[in-house]
């Protein structure tokens, strides 16, 4: 791996206090599992063998850990030379990674709070190729200092000054009263379901699940029954809350949206673990503003970044690439036009709507969607108790008005145009999404269209791109009007594919 | 299938599949079709008292799968059309839902030619053509073993030619 190049740069370790970091991680971990041991043996041997014991397996434990991540310590190295960053380690299988600078697109910091009491944190470096886990690099833990330094020297290149007049430095801080917002994501009701499910879980491993029934049972001996779903419903929803207000301040504390020089745009956020996000502007294709339904209704929108060479990690990736919290919505397309350093967002642009044809699908979609469950319903209560019938009328009376409002928001949704150098498209009514992509940044195009379709004259324009979520789709477009937006937005490609003008079926 | 005057539609691709796709989609058909028609028949005859209900959605299941794979093949051959320029790859699928693909040899990544055990049978190969998008993929099949060789040489021949950045 070392060319002649590359020679000059020095190998250097992680930081040695890794040792000490795995060290007390495992000893967390050990007093955790000693605890139960000790109680359960101390009624065999008595209370002072127990302790013991318990002591001497915590001892032996953290020592092989930390023995093991000593040995892991000394047999890695890393080298960040003019054209390649290298990256030696293992004990039995050397493992050998090595990235060219030239393709690094993002240098993550993350510092869980252990990390951050020691001044260490983790660095990932990501080429954001699609070619499993060989494209990221992770140095777990540098120096803060280092993993500042790392980060200026991968991400700094000379740049031309793009011209325009939009600033470098800070574009957005936090502002406390976004938090309004929280509550209203799709997470507060899972959150309350996860804390009742987990009162529930922990009651049984101390084995009292039983009396912490008996006792809401007690409490709620002489209500009715709907008051009685009514207020677990309503403590499940503040436990909800209470969640997503803690969630949001955990992920959100001390955010800060800024544009360094060099052309990289840099998130920091996080009151326990603090993260550093940063995506080189050349590496972005575009913006998505992301409105789901609570927060829409509130007026406000998210904004994520469409770049190519974001983490594509699952569990991760639901934040990793968002630029702004959800936030007024006016504030929301003044950073997506910063960001993008364009007079105005593109994502703001007056949109195509498409054919009525489109409302009529999504009307008879979310009427199959609501009366499925009601004919269900409807069949079992002939066949076996009348009850199910009175249930399937408060089915449909409670979802029809609500499918029927969502299909036809969803059509109001639906729109695409073309704005400057960006390609717009927007859908969806529960997560409404406003993507604005680089028409530069398109990489093909697929056309489908159903047989419905077909009879009603839409078909479904995707783009396709290596940034974000790889695709972004105009769904049921007028079908001359979709296919002449695709050939105008990349001028050349698909113009020789289509006949203009001809009648005839 | 627009139609009227002042329309704009996708032509057809030039290159029709080799003939012998249409028994080698047959073929899968019917294994498709065999596997839960054979699980669902030795189950009733094993269990007797159930022996109605395993045999009646069996024999349905078995009367569609011979249906699909007389039609479908059929109605593919028809519509599975494929054509490379200078400039792009373009790939027309499927029956009800119609699929047109159009990726740019500038940002062609990846070419492969695969046979399946199945395909090998019949002479057959997919050429399967990658962008950088994780989503656009386009895939020639029903080509015969020449056809696919010859085309993925060229294919690599022109992306090879072609400067572009793939990201």
């Amino acid at each position: 791996m070392s060319t002649a190049a590359d020679s000059g740069a020095d190998w250097r370790r992680l930081h040695r206090r890794t040792v000490l970091v795995t060290a007390l991680v495992t000893a967390g971990v050990a007093v955790g599992a000693a605890v139960p041991v000790t109680v359960a043996l101390s009624g065999r041997f008595g209370y002072a063998t127990a302790v013991g014991w318990a002591l001497a397996g915590a001892v032996l434990l953290i020592g092989c850990a930390a023995a093991g991540d000593h040995v892991r310590w000394r047999r890695t190295r890393y080298r960040v030379g003019a054209e390649r960053v290298d990256l030696h380690t293992g004990l039995l299988l050397v493992k050998r990674r090595s990235l060219a600078r030239e393709r690094i697109r993002s240098v993550d910091l993350t510092a869980h709070p252990l990390l951050r009491i020691l001044g260490l944190v983790s660095v990932r470096i990501g080429t954001g190729e699609h070619t499993g886990g060989d494209s990221t690099l992770e140095l777990d833990p540098v120096s803060r200092a280092e993993g500042e330094r790392l980060r200026r020297d991968l991400l700094d290149r000379a740049v031309a000054d793009v011209p325009g007049t939009h600033r470098d430095g800070q574009l957005a801080t936090l502002d406390p009263r976004w938090i309004r917002y929280a509550p209203l994501s799709f997470a507060t009701p899972l959150l309350g379901g996860a804390a009742a499910g987990g009162v529930m879980q922990v009651s049984d491993w101390v084995g009292a699940q039983a009396e912490v029934i008996h006792w809401i049972a007690d409490r709620l001996r002489d209500t009715p029954l709907v008051w009685t779903i009514v207020v677990l419903a309503g403590a499940a929803l503040v436990a909800g809350v209470i969640g997503a207000l803690g969630l949001w301040i955990e992920m959100w504390w001390n955010y800060r949206l800024e544009r360094e020089p060099g052309g990289t745009l840099r998130v920091r956020r996080g009151l326990f673990t603090s993260r550093s996000l940063s995506v080189e502007e050349r590496r972005l294709r575009g913006v998505d503003l992301v409105e789901p339904l609570g927060i829409r209704l509130a007026g406000a929108a998210r904004v994520d970044a469409i770049a190519t060479g974001l983490t594509k990690d699952e569990e991760r990736a639901a934040d990793h690439n968002t630029l702004l919290p959800a936030a007024p919505r006016a504030l929301a397309d003044t950073i997506a036009a910063e960001v993008l350093r364009e007079p105005a967002t593109p994502t703001g642009a007056p949109l195509t709507a498409h054919p009525r044809a489109a409302r009529g699908r999504r009307l008879r979609r979310a009427l199959v969607a609501a009366l499925a469950p009601v004919l269900i319903q409807v069949l079992l209560g002939v066949l076996l108790t009348p009850v199910l019938l009175w249930t399937a009328l408060g089915c449909a009376v409670v979802l029809l008005p609500v499918a029927v409002a969502l299909a036809l928001d969803a059509y109001r949704s639906l729109g695409h145009a073309l704005s400057g150098a960006y390609l717009v498209t927007r859908s969806g009514s529960v997560r409404r999404s406003t993507a604005a992509l680089e028409r530069a940044g398109v990489i093909g195009w697929t056309v489908k269209q159903s047989w419905f379709q077909s009879r009603a004259g839409l078909l479904s324009v995707t783009a396709t791109t290596a940034a974000g979520g790889g695709a972004y789709t105009a769904h049921d477009t007028d079908a001359s009007e979709g296919l002449a937006f695709a050939a105008d937005a990349v001028p050349g490609l698909l113009e020789p594919f289509l006949e203009r003008g001809r009648s005839g079926r | 299938m627009t139609t009227g005057e002042g329309t704009i539609r996708l032509r057809p691709p030039r290159n029709a599949p080799d003939r012998r796709a249409v028994g080698w989609w047959r073929v899968q058909w019917l294994l498709l079709t065999a596997a839960p028609v054979a699980v669902l028949g030795i189950l009733g005859g094993l269990i007797a008292p159930a022996r109605f209900w395993l045999l009646t959605p069996a024999a349905v299941l078995a009367a569609g799968g011979l249906l699909c794979a007389v039609l479908f093949p059929l109605w593919w051959f028809r519509t599975h059309r494929w054509e490379v320029t200078d400039e792009a790859v373009y790939v027309s699928t499927g029956a009800f839902l119609r699929e047109w693909r159009i990726a740019p040899m500038s940002r062609i990544q990846t070419v492969d030619t695969v046979r399946g055990p199945l395909e090998q049978l019949f002479g057959l190969a997919t050429v399967t053509v990658t962008t950088a998008s994780a989503k656009g993929a386009v895939e020639i099949e029903g080509l015969t073993h020449e056809a696919a060789a010859e085309l993925a040489e060229r294919l690599t021949r022109i992306t090879q030619d072609t400067p572009g950045d793939a990201t």
